[in-house]
């Protein structure tokens, strides 16, 4: 029987753009749902709560570059799939797509929720626009650490 | 680099000028009023409410007749590069000569606000009749009206039953249900309005004297009579649709009515402006101390304009102008001034917080790393080319553009070019577009131009720990210099004290631990670092971050008088070095922001050559290419923005920065449309 590496590997893949993908559309949405709240109040604070609401969009795209490196890494993308790939790299593989996938997942959750107070803020205080962007970002830092972890080990094992 | 020097000015004038001298400062922009500033028995300040209020309204509505107006009758002239223009320059002559057509200008207002209106009114009526209409369509065929009773001799029942199924069901339970209550059943009449599947509308009929005994049993299999209209339905349908083209007719001429008022454009925004400014005069009216003859104003100003505003004033009134330095401890409003390639970092220094009294202007210093950084992490050459393109022509094409969109537009112009370096060195051309061109269309598999397809420097997604290095070493020279900065800043404020404790030793402490890590196999090893640096190195290292982090331990506390409370103060001052450390973590996002553009943008690429070199191939590329790489250079462009706002803000402003400082609002023309300008 072929070894079932490549499959665990594919999976990590998938997780990485699927969970992340979920939590971005989860916090874009509910900052979404404060910024039309916003709007209709104030049709003049359209571009700033845009770019408030996405700014927890950011995981669902770092989980996608993670599924291509990972896919390329392999050779789904590209040719010369390594269809017979052992289970341990499989696993490996696996291992170092789930911090993206769970902190892309949770992150995008925890910023959404954040993004929604900084609309919040942003519509009583237009003025502290810059300040009310930081603080969904400091969110977003774990979610760029996680996407290093997942970087550097995918790189690590090809 | 720097905040530009204030003046403190006084005025003292008789109150027959008053008018005069504020409008005049109110053109010239550069005081900012304060109130008070003198106490003296006898002065007063007006209440102005009341008039306030009123210019406040007139200007408002003016605003949403010219919104409406707008709305119907768009401004020909209008375009995106015309949204960026800032207020048009016109002279105090014209603007004495267009005081005139204020009056007409408002009822001009009023008339387009009544038009407005009536045609907000009529849209709201419209689908109340509309649904009349639907709801009297089954009935159509009625030639009675629905509250049609019955003759003399007979009772008519009009209604519908919900639900119902096939009429015959109906008459047959109505029937059966009457034979119930009486051995002989009365005689009924149904004729079927019209069936749907929801609802049946109904016509019965019988004798007047059975007319009880059927109701009820009509109640029974839910019979709900339709209504209390005397018109016969198809009538009362005409009408309703009749009434509904008299409202879209209505609608039509207020609207035409409306777009008749376009010449009047120019009156009603003057005339907005012109309440705008009259109701600012009054706010700043209410600050001023004033006496019976007399009214006094206390303010700040940049010290370039004072003296040639003092001669202005003196020259024109009976007016006395006193100009003087303002104290230590006052909180002068602090204004920016900088050199053209880093006054865009105004808007950002300005975001976060403007520097307070003993702070220095950081613009100059943020400039060049900022636009390090936002390049770096966008690190794509052809997506840096669009901005400089785009905001290039929009600085070019755009003469009066208001100054604090110029200074964003010109913060994305540097930003692009630095986008355009790094895509470069990082042989980033919209990703590798270049490369998935030539390979797909014209079969060059290898093409090696550098900077388009291959790097100047090196490839970060193919080595993505040599960039990890580079971007933690860039994040050490960003946060050593704000170390430095406030070094500085102790200096300048002779608090040699604070500089040893607060900044040299936690230099030493940082700075020898980092050259002690790097010394270190584990490290090496790790980042791949192709210099060694010895073990003399390493020793020396580690004594200069030993007295370090001694020095922090003895004086970290040395605020508190208890010498055991002072120790552990300075041990927990220490425990500060984890913060350092995740700064210096947190500019990996330099390395994971500048990836995230430059693959998604190939996976665009590949997405768009996939069906190969075709007609219909050619077609699907440049729609993937032309959405795709919007999209992420819109998400990119803001990724970018944010994060490396925040590398200024957290990281380097952390080190030396407060902020605190009080925004400059001069008396001025706060309008919208044009701008007075007293002649030179």
């Amino acid at each position: 029987m072929a070894s079932s590496g490549i499959f665990w590997a594919v999976l990590g893949a998938a997780l990485a753009a699927g969970c992340a993908g979920a939590g971005s559309a989860i916090g874009v949405g509910i900052a979404g749902r404060a910024a039309s709240g916003v709007v209709t109040q104030e049709p003049g604070m359209f571009s700033k709560v845009l770019i408030l609401q996405l700014l927890p969009g950011t995981q669902g795209i770092y989980g996608l570059l993670i599924a291509f490196i990972a896919l390329s890494q392999i050779g789904l993308l590209g040719g010369g799939a390594q269809m017979n790939m052992e289970l341990t790299k499989g696993l490996m593989y696996f291992a170092a797509c789930l911090p993206m996938a769970i902190g892309g997942l949770i992150s995008a959750i925890a910023q959404g929720k954040c993004a929604v107070s900084a609309i919040g803020l942003v519509a009583k205080r237009p003025d502290q626009f810059g300040k009310s962007m930081i603080f969904p970002a400091m969110v977003e830092t774990y979610a760029i650490l996680a996407l290093l972890v997942s970087i550097l080990s995918i790189n690590g094992i090809g | 680099m720097s905040k530009v020097p204030m003046k403190h000015i006084f005025i003292a004038g008789l109150k027959t000028d008053r008018k005069h001298v504020l409008e005049m400062l109110q053109r010239a922009g550069v005081v900012q009023i304060e109130s008070g500033g003198i106490e003296h028995e006898g002065l007063m300040t007006m209440n102005v409410m009341g008039d306030k209020a009123l210019f406040d309204r007139s200007s408002n509505q003016a605003g949403q007749a010219l919104e409406i107006l707008n709305k119907l009758a768009p401004d020909q002239e209008a375009g995106l590069l015309k949204s960026l223009e800032g207020a048009e320059v016109i002279s105090v002559d014209e603007y004495t000569r267009r005081l005139d057509i204020i009056s007409d200008a408002m009822k001009t207002a009023d008339r387009i606000l009544a038009l407005d209106k009536r045609i907000t009114e009529a849209k709201a009526q419209i689908p109340r009749l509309q649904n009349r209409i639907e709801s009297l369509k089954p009935w159509m065929t009625l030639d009675v009206p629905l509250n049609y009773e019955g003759t003399e001799k007979t009772a008519a029942f009009i209604g519908s039953i919900k639900n119902a199924g096939a009429p015959e069901e109906i008459l047959k339970s109505l029937l059966d249900d009457l034979e119930e209550t009486r051995d002989e059943a009365p005689a009924v009449s149904m004729s079927v309005v019209s069936a749907a599947k929801e609802q049946t509308c109904l016509f019965f009929v019988c004798l007047r004297e059975d007319a009880y005994l059927v109701e009820n049993a009509l109640k029974k299999i839910g019979f709900a009579r339709a209504g209390l209209s005397g018109t016969i339905p198809s009538a009362e349908a005409e009408k309703a649709a009749g009434e509904i083209k008299a409202l879209e007719a209505e609608i039509v001429s207020a609207e035409e009515g409306i777009r008749g008022f376009a010449s009047e454009r120019k009156d009603l925004e003057f005339t907005a402006d012109y309440y705008q400014m009259r109701a600012d005069k009054y706010d700043v009216l209410s600050k001023l101390p004033q006496s019976d003859r007399a009214f006094f104003i206390n303010g700040y100003l940049p010290a370039a304009y004072a003296e040639g505003l003092k001669k202005k004033i003196e020259q024109k009134f009976d007016a006395e102008v006193e100009i003087t330095e303002p104290a230590e401890d006052e909180n002068v409003p602090v204004v920016l001034r900088n050199n053209p390639f880093s006054d865009p970092m105004e808007t950002v220094v300005e975001s976060y917080s403007l520097p307070g009294s003993g702070e220095i202007d950081p613009s100059f210093i943020l400039s060049l790393f900022y636009y390090l950084f936002f390049g770096l992490m966008l690190s794509d050459a052809g997506y840096g080319l669009l901005m400089v393109l785009g905001c290039g022509l929009a600085l070019l094409k755009v003469k009066n553009m208001k100054p604090g969109m110029k200074k964003l537009v010109k913060l994305f112009f540097f930003s692009g070019i630095s986008t355009v370096f790094w895509g470069l060195m990082f042989g980033s051309f919209f990703g590798d577009a270049v490369k998935v061109i030539a390979a797909t269309w014209f079969n060059v598999p290898d093409l090696r131009i550098p900077g388009l397809t291959v790097p100047i420097w090196f490839e970060p997604v193919s080595e993505p720990m040599r960039m990890l290095v580079f971007a933690f070493g860039l994040g050490v020279v960003h946060l050593f210099t704000g170390l430095g900065i406030k070094g500085y800043l102790c200096l300048k404020a002779k608090d040699f004290e604070g500089f040893l404790c607060d900044v040299v030793f936690w230099a030493m402490f940082v700075g020898g631990g980092i050259v002690y890590l790097l010394t270190m196999d584990m490290v090496k090893g790790m980042f791949n670092l192709p210099f060694e640096l010895g073990p003399a190195a390493a020793n020396a290292a580690a004594i200069v971050a030993g007295i370090g982090a001694v020095g922090v331990v003895l004086t970290g506390g040395r605020e508190s008088k208890n010498p055991v409370k002072r120790l552990l103060k300075g041990a927990y001052a220490a425990y500060g070095v984890t913060g350092w450390l995740s700064d210096i973590l947190s500019y990996s996002r330099l390395l994971a922001l500048g990836l995230a553009t430059g693959i998604i943008a190939q996976v665009f690429n590949k997405m768009g050559s996939m069906f190969g070199a075709t007609i219909p191939g050619l077609l699907i590329f440049i729609l993937v290419f032309l959405i795709g790489h919007v999209l992420n250079l819109g998400i990119n462009v803001l990724g970018a923005y944010v994060h490396t706002n925040r590398l200024q803000f957290v990281e380097f402003f952390g080190k030396f920065y407060e902020g605190g400082g009080k925004e400059y609002a001069p008396f001025t023309e706060n309008t919208k449309y044009y701008s007075v300008k007293e002649e030179k």
